[in-house]
């Protein structure tokens, strides 16, 4: 027995036997749901496919002005606002405005799905310690495990197509939001809880009264990592066939087109830097009452 | 004594993973220490019984780590006790439902924080009325009511600044105002004054006494500080190691500390002031000499006495009766600091 030499591992036929039936167990699953599964994200995949035809064909100066309100509204900022829009002029201008369209549409779509599916979980895992044990590792598992490798159960129940690439996307992004709100409860003062406790706020008044509000710096600061996190993962989800500013630089990466990957490259970095300042900016306009006037 | 407010009865406290099993160890009475040592478990509060009377000042005052907010937070029952009673006005807060509970901090008392414990995202209106939108009132009404309570503790002008915005000193007024606008007859002052500094503090003092003059509040403020203790207290009660050492109004602690904890504690005080004639007088029905009343400081009635060039005084009741006889030599020898060393004095 050569029991150094070698690791003890599991015989070569029982490996493959052992990978063989958690294959066929999925597939047989997947072929059993697969039809369901369709049809419950049936009104998901239309409303995606209305948005981003709402964003594609509406006329570009609506959906420059659209944008432009919407930085003023979250950083009441010029010079945010009128980057923005030179931004989307310049990306425009060099053809790629129907991509950046397609790209937004998915981002929004993915980001309203993280944010309504993780902040309630954050607020979750912030009251009870149990929940946040479990949840916490996997939310490690979906941080880091590679992309490509959940892409493939997936692709193998809904196919390739704009849903599965929303679902890969969500995986990835749906992490800080959760962590973040779990934090930023977490963090709140605990004297002011005690007030509230004693001027006998219910469980109800506790969290809208006091604890969401004063969470909300660090839900928010969640909220700018998913948006950025969504937009990293453009490039994978077109490789499953979302549409969008992944696709041509797909394409450039497999005929080695340098300044097609470039430029759409770059379009994906101005629509994140965007996002980011003006997210910032709402965040701490959020947190003005923090700040003293000189007074104390 | 039938007038009662709040009785706290043999109010135990041990905190640890499993406080109920160690209880036969503290009844056995083993030592804090011990307790820690040997079980683990730190023994918080141990036998306390205190009664506070309707409408006064009771003052618990302890050092830091003696049990005094732990014992406050057992009578809105923020904390739990591990045994023992508190009844206010009749009822057992700790048999109280969560609904109970609930109404009984709405409307029955409220609560002062030392680090203030104002909610940063609201404005002044908005925290005064605090104690008000949580019982249902909407916020208009809610900020109509806090309005009186704003202008009561002198800040006006300040309606719709954050808390951020605004001094420790405004700050607990903000604290103070929130606590009284909601009419609870009940006031729980943690500590209130005792981060501010010191001429901010008296000033707290000042407009705490002017509104109990007025409001007569069942008031149970915590403090570390004696000079605090004996301006605003009715009644003291000294907490050490989770233990009451001793209680009573200010005079009597002062005048027979029970320990030589508290001798101590009391030694750097000024006792002139602090003195009243009252519990210096010898008791009798005729006395000549200057009249004072019976609440007159043993300075000004030496300074009195001086002036009037006599030896004594007569002590007079609010009724203009004599009561009793204040001599410059009882005086003086009540405020020479009694000394309980057996070693000898203790000057530096």
């Amino acid at each position: 027995m050569d029991l150094f030499g070698e690791f003890p591992e599991l015989g070569r036929g029982d490996l493959r036997d052992f990978k063989k039936a958690i294959d066929a167990g999925f597939r047989s699953f997947s072929r059993a749901y697969g039809d369901e599964l369709e049809a419950f994200f049936d009104p998901l995949l239309q409303f995606m496919i209305w948005f981003e035809r709402l964003l594609i064909n509406s006329p570009w100066p609506i959906i420059l002005v659209v944008l432009a309100g919407l930085a003023w509204l979250g950083s009441r900022s010029w010079k945010l606002v009128t980057g923005s829009v030179i931004c989307f002029a310049i990306i425009g201008y060099f053809g790629m405005w129907e991509n950046t369209m397609a790209t937004l549409a998915i981002i929004s779509v993915a980001t309203f799905i993280c944010i309504g599916l993780g902040i309630p979980l954050g607020i979750w895992m912030a009251k009870s310690n149990r929940v946040q044990a479990i949840i916490t590792p996997i939310l490690d598992v979906m941080q880091t495990i590679p992309s490509f490798v959940y892409l493939i159960p997936v692709v193998m129940l809904l196919g390739i197509g704009k849903v599965p690439g929303l679902i890969a996307v969500c995986i990835y992004a749906v992490p800080p939001i959760v962590r973040l709100t779990n934090l930023g409860i977490r963090l709140v003062d605990e004297e002011v809880l005690e007030a509230a406790d004693a001027f006998g706020a219910n469980y109800k008044q506790r969290l809208w009264g006091v604890q969401i509000p004063l969470a909300l710096p660090n839900i928010f600061a969640g909220v700018n990592q998913t948006i950025m996190m969504a937009l990293a993962m453009v490039v994978i989800a077109s490789m499953i066939g979302v549409r969008g500013l992944g696709v041509p630089v797909l394409q450039a990466v497999s005929n080695q087109y340098l300044a097609l990957g470039l430029m759409n490259g770059l379009a994906i970095v101005a629509i994140a830097i965007i996002f980011d300042r003006i997210s910032q900016k709402y965040g701490q306009r959020l947190q003005a009452y923090r700040k003293g006037n000189g007074n104390g | 004594m039938a007038d009662n407010k709040i009785e706290i009865r043999n109010l135990y406290k041990v905190f640890g993973d499993n406080p109920k099993t160690k209880m036969q160890h503290v009844h056995a009475g083993v030592s804090k220490q011990e307790l820690l040592d040997q079980h683990g478990h730190v023994l918080g509060l141990r036998d306390i019984n205190i009664k506070v009377r309707s409408k006064r000042i009771q003052v618990i005052m302890g050092l830091s780590g003696s049990g005094k907010s732990t014992l406050i937070r057992h009578i809105n029952r923020l904390i739990e006790p591990t045994e023992g009673e508190v009844i206010v006005d009749g009822e057992d807060v700790l048999s109280m439902s969560t609904e109970g509970l609930r109404d009984f901090r709405r409307h029955k008392a409220s609560m002062v924080f030392q680090r203030f414990g104002l909610l940063p995202h609201r404005t002044v209106t908005q925290n005064v009325a605090y104690g008000l939108t949580i019982q249902g009132i909407g916020e208009g009404e809610a900020g109509e009511r806090s309005q009186r309570w704003i202008d009561r503790v002198g800040l006006s002008g300040f309606e719709q600044h954050f808390p951020a915005q605004l001094s420790g000193g405004m700050q607990q007024r903000v604290g103070l105002a929130r606590a009284l606008a909601t009419d609870a007859e009940i006031l729980l002052m943690d500590e209130a004054f005792s981060a501010l500094d010191p001429l901010i503090r008296t000033d707290m003092q000042n407009i705490l006494l002017d509104l109990q003059e007025e409001l007569h509040k069942t008031i149970v403020f915590i403090t570390h500080d004696l000079d605090e203790a004996l301006r605003i207290g009715d009644e003291i009660a000294i907490l050490r190691d989770g233990e009451v050492i001793q209680q009573g109004d200010p005079q009597s602690i002062i005048m027979r500390p029970a320990d030589d904890y508290i001798a101590d504690f009391i030694k750097d005080i000024n006792r002139g002031r602090v003195l009243e004639v009252r519990s210096v007088m010898e008791k009798m029905t005729r006395a000549t000499g200057p009249k004072m009343s019976t609440t007159t400081p043993l300075e000004d009635a030496l300074q009195q006495l001086l002036n009037a060039g006599k030896d004594s005084g007569a002590v007079v009741g609010d009724n203009g009766k004599t009561l009793g006889r204040i001599s410059m030599k009882n005086a003086i020898a009540a405020m020479a600091r009694p000394d309980r060393d057996e070693e000898g004095p203790r000057y530096k």
